[in-house]
């Protein structure tokens, strides 16, 4: 009864003074709604990578092939050929001398031009083998993955990934039909359902690459277009020898991926004078995205932390000024028989309303933010009801611990002096 | 009345003294007054600026304490009493009456009204009840949700009135009652002051005016700190 009595005070002064009362929560809902926006901002895009980095499988490693950096007089040469990249022979090594790497799934990729009827794409043709589906992670929504039988004969049998196939065939059914890659024709065996990252190099838009290829068994691949890739550009001519783009590695043991990657990277380096390959080890990444996290944590709690000080300050400036305004108030009602604890509590309950409104509108506002940001600038968002409760509490702790000094002060007030204050 | 019973000491000072430092000066603003009134009377204490009159009234409000010496309400050594302890004197057996009203301007005449109630812990629906009661009585029973500032000022002291009454107090302590308020509208205040000590009311009154002072049966004269005069004007 008593204390809402006291909240009800605490209202009423809030709203006398409505201008001032707004401008001294202003830090205390800037931020509460910048902690709630960037926690919900930071474990949405979080949440992304890792999820990214997840679907390339925790348990693998991925071995790309990288073009070395150009050495001098690039730039005379009419046209040249550059060999880099992993070998046959890298991955035969690996097999032989790395334990626990159990498939070990060579891809080649040409970049090509995708025709179906009159509809084309500038995309990848990607060559693999039958074991690539399961350890990309990937499946088949229609028809089915390269088989044995395309492999051994050479068949120019074509899986189209999900985002390819709606841009060239819409809503009609390419199963069975004919595209062709650069010139040669090919048959549609299969859809890939999408989603997860295969075929792509890690991270960020690569990992969109299996959606937007087209998988050819790799013995065609070798047949039509040997180990390699031609690139015509402004007169001059690069010929590029690289005999396999990227290899997945499963490892059996899911706690000796680290060591086991390391191994990979000492075959590796043994062999290649030249960094003109990459190992990624997605549970390093993983790894990696959480300490990322964390940091961004830290951060985050530093600026919560800033926040309360400074929205604490401007609340209890706002106090201040209230006792000394109503000073005269405090007199009388030490003289109807308030004791020190009533004003005490008052000019408490007063600075805790200011915050816990500001808290409010500081939520609301928070919430308001990551669906803007989504809508806007298309990042995920993710709003935990556990940053609200935190946000809001930091509120009212500020309010409680910045009220203190101005209450005690009130209270502390001689009555006699008080009521004689103009 | 029952005037065969002794009368009771409703208030007694017993050699009280406040000094005040004041730099490196000791002020004696009471140097030694010993007071007792009855219960049911009606006494103006006077005298001039600076004469201790309203220290003497602080300790009677129990809004200061006497440096030495007894004060006794209702047979109670309030003294000696916490801080605590004297705010619930003041909130339940002193009723203050101010010249400047000293009512919360935020508040409405109800909600003036209810706050001694509220730090006596009355329940708010009884609080209610007795502010508008007391509201009427003070014959501003129209007036209810008016705030101070939309009051005249004899209205508004009409108002702390009423408040002062809340917990029924044993004495009600006034200070310069009148002296905020035309001449028609003092004599309308007093005439209320001396109705409810007709009912029985004890009534200390601070005024330096004399016709003022004349409503009152007692006369207390302070100077220099000490009492110089006392005189009962009617029986």
């Amino acid at each position: 009864m008593q204390s809402a009595r006291v909240i009800k005070l605490g209202l009423t002064s809030l709203v006398t003074h409505p201008l001032r009362s707004s401008l001294a929560v202003l830090g205390i809902v800037l931020g509460v709604a910048s902690v709630i926006a960037m926690l919900a901002i930071g474990a949405g895009a979080s949440e992304e990578a890792q999820a990214q980095i997840r679907a390339l499988g925790s348990t693998t490693i991925r071995l790309y092939s990288k073009k070395p950096p150009e050495e001098g007089g690039g730039a005379a040469n009419r046209s040249r050929m550059v060999i880099y990249g992993v070998k046959y022979d890298d991955l035969r090594r690996i097999d032989e001398t790395v334990p626990g790497v159990e498939v070990i799934v060579p891809v080649r990729e040409v970049s090509s031009t995708v025709w179906w009827g009159e509809k084309n794409a500038d995309t990848y043709a990607l060559g693999t083998m039958t074991s690539w589906l399961e350890a990309a992670r990937q499946t088949v929504a229609r028809g089915r993955w390269i088989n044995e039988v395309d492999m051994v004969n050479q068949l120019p049998s074509a899986v189209v990934g999900a985002g390819l196939a709606k841009k060239l065939f819409q809503h009609n059914d390419p199963l069975g039909t004919e595209i062709r890659i650069g010139t040669k024709p090919y048959t549609v065996v299969g859809i890939l359902a999408g989603g997860g990252s295969g075929g792509g190099k890690v991270g960020g838009a690569n990992a969109r690459m299996a959606d937007d290829a087209v998988f050819i068994p790799m013995t065609t691949i070798k047949e039509r277009w040997g180990d390699r890739n031609v690139k015509r550009s402004s007169g001059s001519t690069d010929i590029e020898l690289v005999e396999v783009h990227e290899a997945i590695l499963e490892v059996t043991d899911p706690d000796q991926v680290i060591p086991t990657a390391e191994a990979v990277k000492a075959v590796m380096a043994r062999f290649h004078r030249k960094e003109d390959y990459t190992v990624v080890v997605p549970l390093a990444l993983i790894e990696e995205a959480k300490r990322t996290k964390r940091i961004f944590n830290i951060v985050l709690g530093s600026i919560a932390g800033i926040s309360l000080v400074v929205g604490g300050i401007g609340i209890m400036n706002i106090m201040l000024a209230t006792v000394t305004e109503r000073t005269r108030e405090i007199g009388i009602r030490r003289a109807l028989g308030a004791r020190r604890r009533d004003i005490t509590l008052q000019f408490l309950a007063e600075s805790l309303t200011l915050c816990l409104v500001g808290g409010l509108v500081g939520v609301g506002l928070g919430l308001l933010v990551p669906v803007y940001v989504e809508w806007k600038f298309d990042l995920p968002t993710l709003v935990h009801t556990d940053s609200v409760v935190l946000a809001f509490g930091i509120s009212a702790a500020t309010g409680l611990l910045f009220g203190i000094y101005p209450a005690a002060r009130a209270a502390r007030l001689d009555p006699i002096e008080a009521l004689r204050h103009e | 009345m029952n005037t065969a019973a002794p009368p009771v000491p409703v208030v007694r000072i017993v050699d009280v003294t406040k000094t005040y430092t004041m730099g490196d000066e000791t002020v004696h603003a009471l140097a030694g007054v010993d007071l007792d009134i009855l219960e049911g009377d009606f006494v103006a204490i006077m005298g001039p600026s600076g004469s201790g009159k309203s220290t003497l009234l602080n300790v009677l409000g129990c809004l200061d304490r006497p440096s030495t010496g007894s004060y006794f309400l209702g047979g109670v050594d309030v003294a000696k009493m916490t801080d605590d302890e004297i705010s619930a004197i003041r909130s339940r057996r002193i009723g203050f009456i101010f010249q400047s009203f000293n009512l919360i301007p935020s508040h409405t005449v109800l909600e003036n009204i209810e706050v001694p109630m509220f730090y006596a812990g009355t329940p708010p629906a009884k609080a209610r009840e007795r502010a508008k009661e007391l509201a009427s009585l003070v014959q501003l029973g129209h007036r209810n949700d008016h705030r101070p500032t939309q009051l005249s000022g004899g209205q508004q002291q009409r108002v702390a009135i009423a408040r002062a009454l809340a917990n029924d107090p044993m004495i009600l302590l006034c200070d310069e009652p009148t002296g905020n308020l035309d001449s028609a509208t003092g004599v309308e205040i007093m005439k209320f002051l001396t109705r409810l000590n007709e009912e029985g009311r004890t009534v200390i009154m601070v005024t330096h005016e004399d016709d003022i002072a004349a409503w009152a049966k007692r006369v207390v004269r302070v100077r220099d700190g000490r009492i110089s005069e006392d005189v009962r004007r009617r029986a």
